[in-house]
């Protein structure tokens, strides 16, 4: 793709053929607060056009990043350039950029054609053109025209977060930071609202910025996902990337429920398993040769169910306890030993027998991912 | 409403035999506050207005009806309208004093003093224990001649110090001080009504400092604003202290002329009708100022 993290380019941002000049590039990028890093040396360029989303569990400063792109924190280390330009100490108001707040921060005292026109009013636009633009971006975000005059605080969720959208956009910013303003809206209208947001994106063709603690909601919108942890971007890359090739054990169990085997390397050179012993047959990445300890990490849907150890490549022995409906799959609780294994099955694919059964449950060495333990 | 409902069958099944008129739980709670209201606050209030209608010097209250005292006050000759108009400037200029002066305070607290913000509202708060006469007699020694001031220009070989004792400015001065902290704590308030989110926000969308405080901060804070000065303009259009100790009755307040009126004159008639008459004023202003806020936003209800 062409869009992996370049650390070597950073010191020159030389436009080359192939490569597009990142729009923001991070350089060291360091924040502290006392003693306390909220951002760990950030090195990171963002693409012209692309929908990066930056996802992480909460406290792992992945706000603190976006309020430095955004020019509310400045970096305690390290460098912000936008197009080649450092912007560290420029302020938020003279940033092409604009943020849609997870309260979103609409005027409260403003009615939703005020809100949209702020950012107009302030570059004493005339009045009769304002109030043009505001209805074209009321046509754009699907808000009917006579929302206009109305009181933001009397809009639902979903609307107010069509204002929010449609007030950043008034700015007309080449940059676009989301900080979850998803977060607090039902499971139906997020989902409705993830699409809208990447048909936006789409049609506007604005480099996008998004974080969010739903690694599901990046999936959806996102060209390119970097994960956050402790203040470090620990892995950056496509969903595919991120989905089917974690960096580590964070990243691969960040990305959803997964069944995470411990292997060691016994004295005979051999992986076993950790626990038990059992052997276990890997592929191992040559970044881990030298490695003694592994995390064999296996998705639900690649475990199933076998009826003799030859059938797969590893098998495991262990007793079937509960199962639960995910709609069009069927998820099945498998004790083994202390441990417990999910194993997806389609719905027509289940398991015939009953619960409290022993079972024998399998799995191939090429559908496993082995990351460092 | 809810109430009634909830108590009515109550009170019957409990009161089956003797029956009693049903008083809703409701009103029975207030009951006490009632009371104290009748008595404390509608009964005087009416024997106020009482008087207001009575004979001019004499008690014939609740016995005669007649206009005679607010046609004294409103006879061309007389000039108690300049009290009235000397109480309602000085009023107006220390509502609109301490609107300057208490914003950079409020906005210190909010936004720039952080954790030194509860010592100096402590300071603020302070001089509320002091009794106001002793407070101003303090500053009346301060600026005499000869005083704190004047004294000490003196000792170090400067002219003296200016005379402002017993002039008008000296009486808004006085009024400014010992009204500061009414105007201040709610003003405070509505500044930290404010949320942080919506000044970042405007920010980020390109607005100046001028432009956040004149389109977000400013009428958002606005219902804190309203109420402080609500609460100074009563306060000083009631003054009278400042008027009698610095301002040494150089200027004769309306409170003064209610005082008088009740006492050496002993006109208790005509000193009711000027006291009906400021109150129509102040709470004609004071309905007016509360029909332009929303109180259910002060009280954090939405």
């Amino acid at each position: 793709m062409g869009l992996a993290l370049v650390k070597e380019q950073s010191d020159v941002a030389k436009p080359s053929g192939a490569q597009p000049l990142p729009v923001l590039q991070l350089v060291g990028v360091r924040k502290t607060f006392g003693d306390f890093a909220a951002v760990e040396r950030i090195d990171l360029d963002i693409v012209e056009g692309e929908f990066l989303t930056i996802v992480g569990p909460s406290g792992s400063g992945k706000t603190t990043l976006l309020r430095m792109l955004a020019g509310m924190e400045a970096p305690s280390e390290g460098n912000i350039t936008l197009r080649g330009e450092l912007i560290n100490d420029v302020p938020a108001n003279k940033r092409p950029t604009c943020l849609v707040f997870q309260s979103l921060a609409l005027f409260p005292h403003k009615t939703v054609g005020e809100n949209i026109e702020f950012p107009l009013k302030v570059k004493n636009i005339a009045p009769a053109k304002r109030k043009e633009r505001a209805l074209e971006l009321l046509r754009m975000l699907r808000l009917p025209e006579s929302y206009y005059g109305k009181n933001v605080m009397k809009c639902s969720g979903g609307e107010k977060q069509r204002v929010a959208l449609a007030r950043a956009f008034a700015y007309d910013p080449d940059v676009l930071f989301f900080d979850e303003p998803l977060s607090a809206l039902d499971y139906k209208l997020k989902k409705v609202l993830e699409k809208e947001l990447k048909d936006l994106h789409k049609e506007t063709g604005k480099t996008f910025i998004y974080i969010t603690h739903s690694l599901e909601e990046a999936m959806v919108m996102s060209d390119r996902i970097g994960v956050m942890r402790a203040g470090r971007l620990v892995q950056v890359g496509t969903p595919e990337e991120i989905y089917s090739r974690p960096a580590d054990r964070f990243v691969s169990e960040f990305v959803g429920e997964v069944n995470v085997i411990e292997a060691v390397k016994s004295s005979a050179g051999e992986w076993v398993a950790a626990e038990g012993g059992a052997p276990i047959k890997l592929k191992l990445p040559s970044a881990l040769t030298d490695a003694t300890k592994v995390a064999v990490v296996v998705r639900p849907e690649f475990l199933r169910f076998v009826d003799k150890p030859g059938a797969a490549d590893n098998a495991m022995n262990g007793t079937i306890y509960n199962e639960y409906s995910l709609g069009s799959r069927i998820q099945y609780q498998v004790r083994v030993g202390d441990k417990t294994l999910l194993v997806e099955l389609s719905r027509g694919n289940g398991w015939k027998g009953t619960l409290d059964t022993p079972v024998l449950v399998g799995w191939d060495a090429t559908d496993a991912i082995v990351v460092a333990a | 409403m809810a109430d009634v409902a909830l108590a009515a069958p109550r009170t019957e099944s409990q009161s089956a035999p003797k029956r009693t008129v049903a008083i809703p739980a409701g009103l029975r709670c207030a009951s006490p506050v009632i009371l104290f209201l009748l008595l404390g606050f509608i009964a005087p209030l009416l024997t106020v207005v009482a008087y207001a209608f009575a004979t001019p010097r004499s008690f014939d209250v609740f016995r005669s009806f007649t206009l005679e005292n607010f046609a004294t006050i409103f006879d061309s000759s007389n000039t108690v309208w300049m009290s009235f108009a000397w109480s309602l400037a000085f009023a107006f200029c220390t509502v609109v004093l301490l609107a300057l002066v208490a914003y950079p305070i409020a906005y210190g607290l909010n936004r720039v003093f952080g954790k030194w913000s509860g010592l100096i509202s402590v300071l603020f708060v302070f001089p509320l224990f002091v009794s106001e006469n002793v407070r101003l007699y303090g500053w009346t020694l301060f600026f005499i001649k000869n005083g704190v001031l004047d004294g000490t220009l003196k000792t170090l070989g400067l002219a003296g110090g200016p005379e402002v004792l017993f002039t008008p400015g000296i009486i808004l001065f006085g009024m400014v001080y010992v009204y500061l902290p009414f105007m201040l704590f709610p003003m405070t308030l509505g500044l930290a009504m404010v949320p942080r989110d919506l000044v970042d926000a405007a920010r980020d969308l390109g607005a100046g400092r001028l432009m956040i405080w004149r389109e977000i901060e400013l009428p958002l804070a606005m219902p804190g604003i309203l109420i402080g000065m609500l609460l100074t303009f009563v306060l000083a259009a009631g003054a009278v202290a400042e008027a009698k100790i610095l301002g040494g009755q150089s200027v004769i307040m309306i409170t003064h002329d209610i005082e008088i009126a009740f006492t050496y004159s002993q006109n208790w008639p005509l000193g009711s009708a000027l006291a009906v008459l400021l109150m129509i004023i102040i709470s004609g202003l004071a309905l007016f100022v509360m029909s332009k806020l929303d109180l259910d936003r002060i009280l954090g209800k939405r």
